[in-house]
């Protein structure tokens, strides 16, 4: 009854769904109509949806074209856990550091922390550069998984920080009461109760850090092999004849994975969030 | 639970505090002390003081910084505003609502580069879909190229950065508004209280603190943008998308001046800082004035 919604109510959010939907998924539905087409087609105008000339011919033909792109596939995914678990170690601790005591100097990081997020990767790249060739990390996973980390870690202590902050602090109390240390506590008594939280933040570094590849990429691997999928499938078409078609349906193919994922996980989110195990 | 000198949560600080440094605080000391000589491709260089900073600002410096904020400022409006009506449609308890969550993510889920890739087809004149849909329906007479004019392509980069970060505002403000007891909307009901008056006082000031980060983090993020305008204009045509990371990054990167490169990446620097200030003062100030009430 207090969700009961009247008729004209639906009509309107269906009406707004719809728009949302449209604005979102156009690029996607662009790109798979394109990835149909042979390529002489492709450069067609007028634009028309559908036409009798479409096929799947360009999902056989880009195995050919791109032979890496399994690779590239298993590169992005590769990374983007080893900076989520690089972040997660550095995230966790420090966001319940800051949220959870007091001690001189706590604000100051806290703003140090959020300050630093201020910074993108571009403006840094010329120093990061000296810094990987200095240490030998060039061409290497490394390269593109600890920057990764580190621009990720600022905002996931900000928001591990905002579900600590909703755990009652008698929680805590309760556990020294009855004799427990302070590491134990946090691993066995805080981590479980703010796990949908940690899910979140997991989530949301791992998909970030699935995002932004490209620029670490570009700039500090030229090993083909350890290429994660926009690079190398940027390198592959930033040649003299562009295939759009192939590009687009290795694009639609190699970011399937990472979908599922995010199908599957999404549902744990919410499950998380909706379960209030962190009400009080 | 005070105590003295607790080493504890400095410890917890550890990991976090060398990765940071390591990666952002140590390159950023260097830019900072780049951007007093005139480093390149070279093998030497001198520190130069000043110069740097008084050359960027003989050209239309001043333009690109106000270019900046207003692509920002558009692009976060807007993120905010969708996000927030996307958050509430998340969360309405309507059948096919589970699909409409899954359907939404897809954006942010992909690799910024290759939505970019598939939004430089839509805004092609020719062969793209939102010129052959609005010459369709009779908007336009022929072909609009998008990324050909001065305006369209300005407004274009922006749409594409909505699109990419709508998603995560949606997530991160559904978040919120199920963080809220759902006692206190039974309560209201209880009592006659209409839908749109619990959303505007009950879920909207209760996510209020939640939104305001968001913005604030939004914009930080927005500022930085770089992929996109990268992909989609390189800064053109003729410096209509041309923000100040793609400035900085096609001084230094594209043009080799290390030295002017890096005084134009303080420049972000301070802008970004003066603004961060400047909304935490006036946030702090609203907030101060809403307790005092």
């Amino acid at each position: 009854m207090l969700y009961k919604y009247k008729w004209y109510e639906k009509l309107g959010m269906y009406a707004a769904m719809l728009v949302f939907l449209t604005f979102v998924l156009a690029p996607f539905l662009e790109a798979f109509l394109v990835s149909l087409r042979p390529l002489e087609a492709v450069f067609r105008a007028p634009h028309r949806f559908l036409t009798e000339d479409m096929s799947f011919r360009a999902y056989v033909t880009m195995w050919e074209s791109v032979p890496n792109l399994p690779r590239y596939i298993f590169n992005s995914f590769f990374i983007s856990c080893a900076v989520t678990l690089l972040a997660l170690s550095c995230i966790i601790p420090a966001a319940y550091s800051v949220s959870r005591f007091e001690y001189r100097f706590r604000d100051g990081i806290l703003t140090g922390f959020l300050a630093i997020n201020m910074v993108g990767a571009a403006v840094l790249i010329i120093p990061l550069y000296k810094l990987m060739l200095s240490i030998g990390l060039l061409n290497t996973y490394w390269a593109m998984i600890v920057p990764g980390a580190a621009f990720t870690v600022p905002t996931g202590i900000f928001l591990m920080r905002s579900y600590f902050l909703r755990i009652p602090k008698e929680l805590e109390e309760a556990a020294y009461v009855d004799g427990a240390g302070r590491l134990y506590t946090l691993w066995r008594v805080i981590l479980p109760v703010a796990l949908p939280g940690i899910i979140v933040v997991s989530i949301t570094v791992f998909i970030s850090a699935y995002a932004q590849q490209f620029l670490f990429a570009l700039t500090f691997n030229s090993i083909d092999n350890y290429n994660p999928l926009p690079m190398g499938l940027f390198q592959f078409f930033g040649r003299e004849r562009v295939v759009y078609n192939e590009l687009m349906a290795a694009s639609l193919v190699g970011i399937l994975p990472v979908l599922f994922v995010y199908i599957f996980l999404q549902k744990y989110i919410v499950a998380g969030l909706t379960a209030g195990a962190v009400k009080e | 639970m005070k105590k003295k000198t607790d080493l504890f949560p400095y410890l917890l600080l550890i990991p976090a505090f060398l990765l940071v440094v390591t990666i952002v605080a140590w390159p950023l000391l260097e830019t900072f002390r780049l951007s007093f000589t005139n480093a390149s491709m070279r093998p030497t260089w001198n520190y130069v003081g000043f110069e740097n900073y008084v050359e960027i600002f003989e050209d239309d410096f001043n333009e690109i910084i106000l270019r900046t904020f207003l692509w920002m400022t558009i692009s976060v409006v807007l993120k905010i505003v969708l996000g927030t009506v996307g958050a509430l449609l998340l969360s309405a308890a309507l059948p096919g609502r589970g699909l409409f969550r899954v359907l939404v993510m897809p954006p942010w889920v992909v690799p910024i580069a290759i939505g970019v890739f598939m939004w430089s087809w839509m805004y092609n004149g020719q062969f793209g879909m939102i010129s052959g849909v609005a010459q369709r329906i009779g908007l336009i007479d022929g072909p609009f190229e998008f990324l050909a004019y001065k305006t369209s392509s300005f407004l274009s980069t922006i749409v594409t950065d909505v699109w990419i970060g709508v998603p995560l505002v949606s997530l991160y403000l559904l978040a919120a508004m199920q963080s809220i007891p759902r006692e206190l909307h039974e309560a209201a009901w209880t009592d006659g209280a209409s839908r749109f008056y619990r959303l505007r006082r009950i879920t909207l000031p209760l996510i209020a603190p939640s939104i305001f980060t968001m913005a604030l983090l939004s914009a930080i993020w927005t500022f930085n943008s770089f992929d996109i305008i990268w992909i989609l204009t390189e800064g053109g045509p003729r410096g209509a998308t041309t923000t100040m990371i793609i400035d900085t990054y096609k001084t230094a990167i594209s043009r080799f001046r290390f030295g002017e490169g890096s005084a134009r990446a303080v420049m972000i620097l301070i802008c970004l800082t003066a603004f961060s200030v400047i909304y935490m003062m006036l946030l702090m100030r609203t907030a101060r004035k809403g307790e005092s009430r």
